[in-house]
């Protein structure tokens, strides 16, 4: 008998059973939709994550104090204070390093006549918007001279400016700002970078970083920073530009051969890795937990292909005493199992793809669905098809003419 | 046409061992028109089952139009029963939920062809039996003499070497019998070899030979006395000649 025949036979018995064939290929519909929902809203919030980390500059390389860990035991990154002044000085005049800014930061109030609001204000020096590449808005960032001479200006977010004075479009510059109870002027405003997930980046304070330890900081840790932000050359150098501030910095801390670091540096592409590889687990185990409901699908399957061969043992006698070989009726019945597999894996990609929109706008998370994902998962209830019609297409070719003809 | 030897057919059931089959001998040559007839339990259905290569025989020789039978593969089984014989059983034994038309066709579905080339038979064959009013009727909205012209038609669809029928007539009664009856004896008159088990004797001494079991074996076997000719419509099968001698 030809294949054509085969289906034709096997759709008829599908379409004999419409609710049932239907019910059967819920299973398989909801798995691959659960599949598809899962993995979009993984992919979506992969693709978010890199696009902030991105925004927060490519090239970027951060070097705080204390070594992130040694001998297995972590030192505290960031409590240390073995950074210096003298260590941005010299790491600014590296052949892979474009530029470097000390930040050191903390949160304080922030007040003008009237109106307070608490910021993260930032002690940084003029390297800073090159680093971050954050062009102004208006008026000028911090100068060299102001972190000399430790001048009192700020520099303020787009945000800050709003929540101070009402509104966010309004030019502060000339206006005075008590930070801490400390008088400074506002001399400009950041261009927005636009809110991006974890902190709104606009609202911030920025002030020369010679003010921030003189008026803000005391004791020990008036001559240390916080944090160092460099931008290497481009992306290809960013290695050396990573060796090549290791050395430096060993050099200058005069540590020997045998000690540890103590200072950390981090480089962005290293977090977006890991951002990325956390997200990608995410997303894995949210297509397995879906996957295991295409699975029961494909047991649901076989259930209703068992009881279908059973419910039509005489069928299969009479097919079989008028000639019908086991090839025949194994793909017969392998072919009514694959076609649910298939079209229950077709609808479930459809109800993904709307489902997933749905999901996305209704959690106020983007979705993004893969087309590797709807790819597979086809393939996968094809297979899942196949597998689980194997053994009830086999039950029903194998079965003796007589016996199933007797069968009532 | 058809050589038995020393066939057996031995059931184990739990520590009983049945012997259905006990040392048959029987030789059918073309053409014939035979009558299986014997007490219940004789025989008879295991018989027809084992020459429509239903069921495999446990031991003993059958030669089926010059094919080993015994040594036949499951597959080859299948493709004897689809070109050599066409069975017809008791309980008619039609796909529910199928057409006359399409019930009609199955054989030649597993046998290949074109779907015209089927179609044309099939109609053909259902025109024989009388059916051609009736051809997309399901065999739920078919009398129960209607159904089993329908397997008749089907049995014919492949134009087997012989036509095995295990008690055609047991649930029909006297009137659809004989018109069952009558189709056979005019399709034994065109060349078909026919074999039919059946217990009662008016419709044996339809056929030419009565073979009577006991015991699973032949007790007796003998030509039909007193022939009886059914009466019925006429099935113009020197049509149907014709068209078998152009290979059709
Ligand atoms: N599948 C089976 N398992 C065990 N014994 C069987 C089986 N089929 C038939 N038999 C036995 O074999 C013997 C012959 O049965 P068979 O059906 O051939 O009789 P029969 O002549 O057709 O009877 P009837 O006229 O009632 O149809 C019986 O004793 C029966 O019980
Ligand atoms: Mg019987």
């Amino acid at each position: 008998m030809n294949i054509f025949e085969s289906f034709r036979i096997s759709f008829r018995s599908l379409l004999a059973n419409k609710l049932r064939s239907f019910l059967t290929m819920l299973g398989i519909i909801i798995g691959v939709g659960a599949v598809i929902i899962m993995v979009s809203i993984g992919e979506g919030t992969n693709q978010v994550v890199t696009q902030q980390i991105q925004s927060l500059g490519s090239n970027l390389i951060t070097i705080s104090p204390g070594a992130v860990s040694s001998g297995g035991v972590s030192q505290g990154s960031g409590s240390a204070q073995t950074l210096k002044m003298a260590d941005v000085d010299s790491i600014n005049q590296l052949d892979a390093v474009a530029a470097a800014a000390p930040s050191y930061q903390g949160r304080y109030q922030v007040a003008v006549a009237g109106k307070n609001t608490n910021t993260t204000v930032t002690g940084t020096s003029a390297n800073f918007t090159q680093v971050k590449s954050w062009p102004m808005l208006s008026g000028r960032f911090i100068t060299d001279d102001d972190v000399t001479n430790g001048t009192k200006v700020a520099v303020l977010g787009t945000t800050t400016v709003g929540n101070l004075f009402g509104n966010s479009n309004y030019d502060p510059v000339g206006q005075m700002v008590k930070i801490n109870n400390v008088p400074f002027t506002v001399v400009g405003v950041l261009s927005s970078k636009g809110a991006s997930g974890f902190q709104d980046q606009d609202d911030a304070v920025y002030i020369p970083i010679n003010t921030y330890r003189s008026r803000f900081l005391g004791g020990k840790s008036r001559d240390s920073i916080q944090q160092i932000l460099v931008e290497a050359k481009s992306a290809d150098q960013i290695n050396q530009a990573i060796n090549e501030m290791e050395f430096t910095l060993r050099q200058n801390h005069k540590l020997g051969f045998t000690k540890p670091d103590d200072f950390s540096i981090r480089n962005f592409a290293d977090i977006l890795a890991s951002a990325q590889a956390s997200t990608q687990t995410m997303t894995l185990f949210l297509g397995g937990v879906a996957a295991i409901s295409l699975l029961v699908g494909g047991i649901g399957i076989m259930n209703i292909m068992l009881v279908s061969v059973t419910e039509r043992t005489r069928e299969i006698g009479i097919r079989k005493a008028i000639g019908a070989k086991e090839r025949d009726l194994l793909f017969q019945f392998l072919i009514e199992a694959v076609t649910l597999a298939v079209l229950g894996g077709a609808v479930g990609v459809a109800i993904g793809y709307i489902g997933s929109g749905n999901i996305g706008n209704l959690m106020h998370t983007p979705t993004s669905v893969p087309l590797n994902a709807v790819v597979l998962s086809v393939v996968f209830s094809a297979a899942i098809g196949i597998i689980f019609g194997v053994v009830p297409a086999r039950k029903a070719s194998k079965l003796d003419p007589i016996e199933a003809l007797r069968y009532e | 046409m058809i050589r038995i030897e020393n066939l057996r057919k031995t059931y184990a059931t739990g520590d009983v061992e049945v012997h259905a089959l006990n040392g048959v001998n029987l030789v059918i040559d073309e053409h014939e028109f035979v009558a299986i007839m014997g007490p219940s339990g004789s025989g008879k259905s295991t018989m027809m089952n084992v020459l429509g290569c239903l069921d495999k025989p446990t031991s003993g020789t059958y030669i089926l139009d010059g094919i080993d039978v015994i040594a036949a593969s499951q597959n080859q089984l299948s493709e004897i029963r689809n070109r050599k014989i066409g069975f017809i059983f008791q309980s008619f034994n039609l796909l529910k939920r199928t057409t006359a038309l399409e019930n009609v066709e199955l054989p030649m579905l597993y046998a290949g062809g074109s779907a015209k080339q089927r179609h044309e038979k099939a109609a053909y064959c259902l025109e024989l039996v009388g059916l051609t009013d009736r051809m997309h009727h399901k065999p739920n909205e078919l009398s129960g003499g209607q159904q089993q012209r329908v397997a008749i038609a089907r049995a014919l669809m492949n134009d087997p070497a012989i036509i095995l029928a295990d008690e055609p007539t047991g649930n029909l009664d006297t009137k659809s019998s004989v018109e069952i009856m009558s189709i056979f004896q005019q399709l034994n008159d065109a060349g078909h070899t026919i074999v039919v088990v059946t217990h009662e004797p008016e419709i044996a001494q339809h056929t030419k030979r009565s073979v009577w079991f006991r015991d699973g074996s032949v007790s007796s076997d003998e030509p039909v006395a007193e022939r009886r000719f059914a009466e019925g419509p006429d099935l113009q099968l020197t049509r149907h000649q014709e068209r078998k001698g152009e290979g059709a």
